[in-house]
């Protein structure tokens, strides 16, 4: 028996880190795109520079689910440490490509797996003499091979060679040549020997491929921000890049000088601290994190909060505690991120799901920030920011204007009657006006500080004043409700005492396994969370159902409990669909565990293998 | 509470380039002890920019948090300020100032602020060279935990809680020097005379400078087995030299030669008028002021005055080379590359 299918599989490449494996993987995987079939990319590398496992696992979906599906269906083992574990990941039916210069050793006897063996080390040998050649061109025949077995567009791959390298001309022919070996040698040794193949459709539409944090970072340019300063730290490094990239592109002036300043700082508080007093001074600010920083940053983040100073935030979510699965995702800052910092305070959160929200939500972030004179924190995930994802295209509506909120400007604090204060609440939504420093010579001054302060920023310790301050920044969060993104919620059926409740990088696959269930006759409705402050409409969508999982990538049920924190109803009715494995949450096993949910077994929330018999 | 000012203003008090007394420049009641030295530090900084003709509301005040933190609220009530968060007023201060590079920057912090909870930041805000005036007012202790030592509490030095301090303390001068400060200064809260210029020269520099001020605490740290204590600090203490700041659109008064050991321009046209001692330390090399604090300390003195200095430095702006236009300055049409743009950076994602 052999797995047949038409742009429907999931093929993993198992390399090691540093050998150039990445370009040739995410060819194969662009070329997909280009034949119109929609391709879902994920990247599982090490903490490590070198010499590392790592995988590339490709999703070929002409149905258009991005998400995770779970199980692998042909593998390509170029990593001789894990050639075992590549080997039994295989479902029945599936292939199984690897280096055929060496046998495979004793115990690769599974009559359910179809074997391919090429010898691409002596290929190599036989064809190149440059040891860095041998490693690299090795990468480039097995994409060409998978072109032959796939039976793709052979074309589709010349013609990406041809433009990566547009301007070193010398290295197309030898990539081709790369490619035409491989392509070659599958075609004379395995005709007829594989039974998926990728075929062009037309289901990609205008969509694009990019990562998220790309996507980030462009948001960044597009929502106007100036100032940035930053740590790295895996996986939100690349935020700041795609920023920078992009800035020193489109935001260069007259003099050749950058309409930008962005500072490597020495650690995140300080990355924070850049943030917060630029955005003080009135420019738009922000740094980006992983877990880590987002717990060095909370004492700044309070400061934020009580000063009601605008920052944003970006956390790519990664595997903890500590320093934990640094390389692997997960979502497991939820209330870290929510209630960041000590005292009582409560942080606006926008959580994206893929890069066109990315790019949305980020430059959106700072209107949010400004109106609301608070942190905005963007809560990503490794998946998304380091995975390229097919996305919507990103569109900008060039008459949209930045909302800086409630600032004074010089001719305004002039013709001011009444005293000013700047943290008086006069349209009652909770939100005063502020002044950047520098507008006017005697008016509009005030002392910003953490510490207790009255409406006119004096400092008090009256604890009727404290309080009533306090106070005022809860009717702030009841307007943020309105501010922030409202969330997605779709009926499959009106009558369904059934729901599921997710958020971000767990949205595309519970989609998908809600979608086989209903296949099944199962209607479950769905909310899909993009911000906290919870709108109004996520309780009301609890209350009209009778069980809800809640699905989402940490071990807590993080959201759960910030829905049963927030809304004080929903207990008993809310149960946790969970993974923590570090990779993506998985659509057929959501599927199988709401199906045994249903059934009434007691099964663990967890989706993942060693919590349960889950499946691989 | 200090003392309780006057409202009483002559109305023949003297008035700066602007038209402006010095009551302008002053701020809130203090509420530190009476006789606290960084009450008189907010004094002189109150002076140095009533002499210089600031605007006040174009100066930002920034501090961390401790006593010395809190004055920028008891001087300057024109100008916007911020009490930031314990040991962090430098971040704040530096993205305060990659938004707005055309304003002046005072930042106020304490020995334990700085040199404790701060000192990472402090180096790395040295290192940037951001434009910005840097007071620590150092008292070697933390006045508003109650008394605790600071890191710049010298070995043997106690406190009123009586135990000699056993560790080795941090010269903040010496640091800032060695991590490429262009100008560096050593200061006294009790001696004006040599606080006001120093003010304004670092006012006037482009680049980062620092004025270590030992300011003492009579609460907490001025008993007599302090080394920063008044008398103490009155005792031990060795001007390396006078200096006044001539800005750019006063006329230069002329002195007596025999007293003028270097004339030194500012970047933005001031002159540095420096009187010292022949064999007095060469202030603009490294090697031989950082001996000189060495042997100074070896000896049992402080010195005091302009120790560093080098005018031309880059500062932060310069060195990431970014807009001459204030950040905060920018519309929405000179940031947002626009829809057309971004449908070929579409395009180019397909
Ligand atoms: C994170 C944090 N830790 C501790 C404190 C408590 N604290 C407030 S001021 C201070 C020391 C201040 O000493 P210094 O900077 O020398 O200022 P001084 O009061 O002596 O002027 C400390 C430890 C705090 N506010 N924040
Ligand atoms: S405790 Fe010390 S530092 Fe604080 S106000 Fe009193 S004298 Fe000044
Ligand atoms: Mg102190």
């Amino acid at each position: 028996m052999r797995l047949e299918a038409i742009n429907e599989f999931v093929i993993r490449f198992a390399n090691v880190n540093g050998t150039g494996s990445a370009s040739a993987n995410n060819m194969f995987s662009k070329a997909v795109f280009r034949m119109g079939v929609p391709v879902s990319p994920k990247n599982i590398f090490p903490s490590n520079i070198q010499g590392l496992p790592t995988w590339f696992e490709v999703r070929v979906t002409e149905s258009g689910y991005l998400g995770s599906r779970g199980d692998v269906d042909f593998v390509v083992a170029i990593n001789g440490q894990t050639l075992r574990k590549d080997y039994d990941t295989l479902v029945p039916g599936g292939y199984f490509l690897y280096d055929s210069t060496k046998a495979l050793p004793r115990g690769f006897e599974r009559d359910d797996v179809i074997d391919i063996g090429i010898p691409l080390t002596q290929m190599c040998i036989d064809n190149y003499s440059n040891p860095r050649q041998r490693q690299l061109f090795k990468n480039i025949i097995y994409v060409g091979a998978l072109a032959y077995l796939f039976n793709m567009e052979f074309e589709v791959l010349t013609n990406m060679v041809k433009e990566q390298f547009a301007k070193k001309e010398k290295l197309i022919p030898p990539n081709v040549g790369a490619l035409e070996l491989g392509y070659n040698y599958a075609k004379e040794h395995y005709p007829d020997t594989c039974g998926l193949s990728v075929s062009r459709r037309d289901n990609v539409g205008d969509a694009i491929m990019i990562d998220g944090n790309s996507a980030t970072g462009l948001g960044a340019v597009y929502g106007g921000a100036t100032v940035c300063g930053w740590y790295p730290i895996t996986p939100s490094t690349s935020v700041v890049e795609g920023f920078e990239k992009y800035a020193k592109k489109y935001r260069i002036d007259e003099h050749g000088k950058n309409k930008f300043a962005l500072l490597q700082s020495e650690d995140e508080l300080s990355a924070i601290g850049m943030a917060i007093g630029a955005n003080w001074m009135g420019a738009r600010a922000f740094t980006a994190t992983s877990g880590p920083g987002l717990s060095l940053m909370g004492e700044f983040l309070g400061l934020a909060y009580f000063a009601e100073i605008p920052v944003v935030l970006v956390d790519v979510q990664r595997s903890g505690p500590s320093t934990g699965m640094p390389t692997r995702t997960q979502q497991s800052d939820v209330l870290s991120a929510a209630y960041a910092s000590h005292g009582d305070t409560k942080q606006v959160v926008l959580i994206p799901c893929d890069p066109a929200d990315c790019f949305e939500m980020m430059a959106k972030a700072f209107d949010v920030a400004d109106r609301l004179q608070t942190p905005v924190i963007v809560l990503s995930d490794l998946d998304l920011g380091m995975n390229d994802h097919m996305s919507r295209p990103f569109v900008w509506d060039d008459n949209r204007e930045y909302d800086r909120g409630k600032v004074l400007n010089a001719e305004q604090l002039e013709n001011m009657k009444e005293r000013w204060g700047r943290y008086k609440d006069v349209d009652g939504d909770g939100i005063g006006y502020r002044t950047y420093p520098g507008t006017h010579p005697t008016k509009g001054a005030y002392f910003t500080r953490g510490s207790s302060h009255d409406d006119y920023a004096a400092y008090t310790e009256d604890s009727s004043v404290y309080e009533a301050n306090m106070e005022r920044l809860v009717l702030k969060w009841e307007t943020a409700k309105d501010v922030a993104p409202h969330p997605q919620i779709k009926y499959r059926d009106k009558d369904s005492k059934i729901a599921a409740i997710f958020y971000g990088t767990s949205a595309q696959a519970s989609y998908e396994a809600l979608d086989g269930l209903e296949a099944e006759g199962i209607k479950i409705n769905t909310c899909r969370i993009k911000s906290f402050p919870f709108h109004n409409d996520i309780g009301s969508f609890i209350q009209e159902h009778d069980q809800i999982f809640v699905i989402e990538q940490n071990r807590d049920g993080q959201m759960r409990s910030l829905l049963i924190s927030e809304f004080n109803f929903g207990t008993n009715r809310m149960q946790s669909i969970l993974n923590i494995d570090g990779m993506p949450i998985r659509a057929r096993r959501i599927k199988r565990k709401i199906e045994r949910m249903l059934n009434g077994e007691k099964v663990s929330p967890f989706t993942t293998a060693h919590s349960s018999v889950e499946g691989a | 509470m200090s003392y309780l000012k006057s409202t009483f203003r002559h109305p023949e008090s003297p008035k700066n380039k602007l038209g402006y007394t010095e009551a302008v420049y002053e701020g809130a009641l203090s509420t530190l002890c009476a006789g606290c030295g960084h009450d008189s530090v907010s004094n002189s900084i109150i002076k140095a920019c009533f002499e210089l003709s600031l605007e006040p509301h174009k100066i930002a005040k920034m501090s961390g948090i401790g006593c010395s933190s809190k004055t920028p609220a008891y001087f300057l009530r024109s100008s916007h300020g911020f009490n930031s968060v314990h040991g962090r007023m430098p971040s704040v201060t530096t993205g305060a100032n990659m938004a707005n590079r055309d304003l002046t920057f005072i930042g106020i912090s304490g020995d334990g602020d700085t040199a404790s909870i701060g000192m990472g930041q402090f180096m790395h805000l040295v290192r940037r060279n951001l434009n910005m005036v840097y007071i620590c007012m150092n008292n070697g202790v933390y006045g508003l935990t109650k008394g605790q030592d600071s890191a710049t509490a010298d070995i043997g030095s106690a406190s009123k809680k009586g135990v000699p301090n056993m560790f080795e303390p941090m010269d903040l001068c010496e640091l800032a020097i060695s991590l490429g400060s262009g100008y560096v200064a050593r200061s006294f809260s009790g001696d004006k005379s040599q606080l006001v210029p120093l003010i304004e020269g670092a006012i006037k520099h482009n680049g980062f400078a620092l004025i270590d001020c030992i300011s003492p605490c009579v609460t907490f740290n001025n008993n007599n087995a302090s080394t920063k204590s008044y008398e103490w600090v009155r005792d031990h203490k060795e001007a390396t030299g006078t200096f006044d700041l001539v800005p750019e659109e006063q006329e230069i008064v002329v002195q007596q030669p025999n007293q003028i050991l270097e004339t030194i321009s500012l970047h933005d046209g001031s002159v540095l008028n420096l009187h010292r001692q022949p064999h007095s330390l060469d202030i603009q090399s490294r090697e031989s002021v950082l001996s000189s604090l060495e042997e100074a300390r070896q000896n049992e003195q402080m010195l005091t005055g302009l120790l560093y200095l080098n005018t031309d430095s880059r500062n932060t702006h310069e060195l990431i080379n970014s807009s001459e236009k204030p950040m905060n300055s920018f519309t929405k049409d000179e940031l947002c590359p626009g829809s057309t743009i971004l449908e070929s950076i579409n395009e180019s994602l397909r």
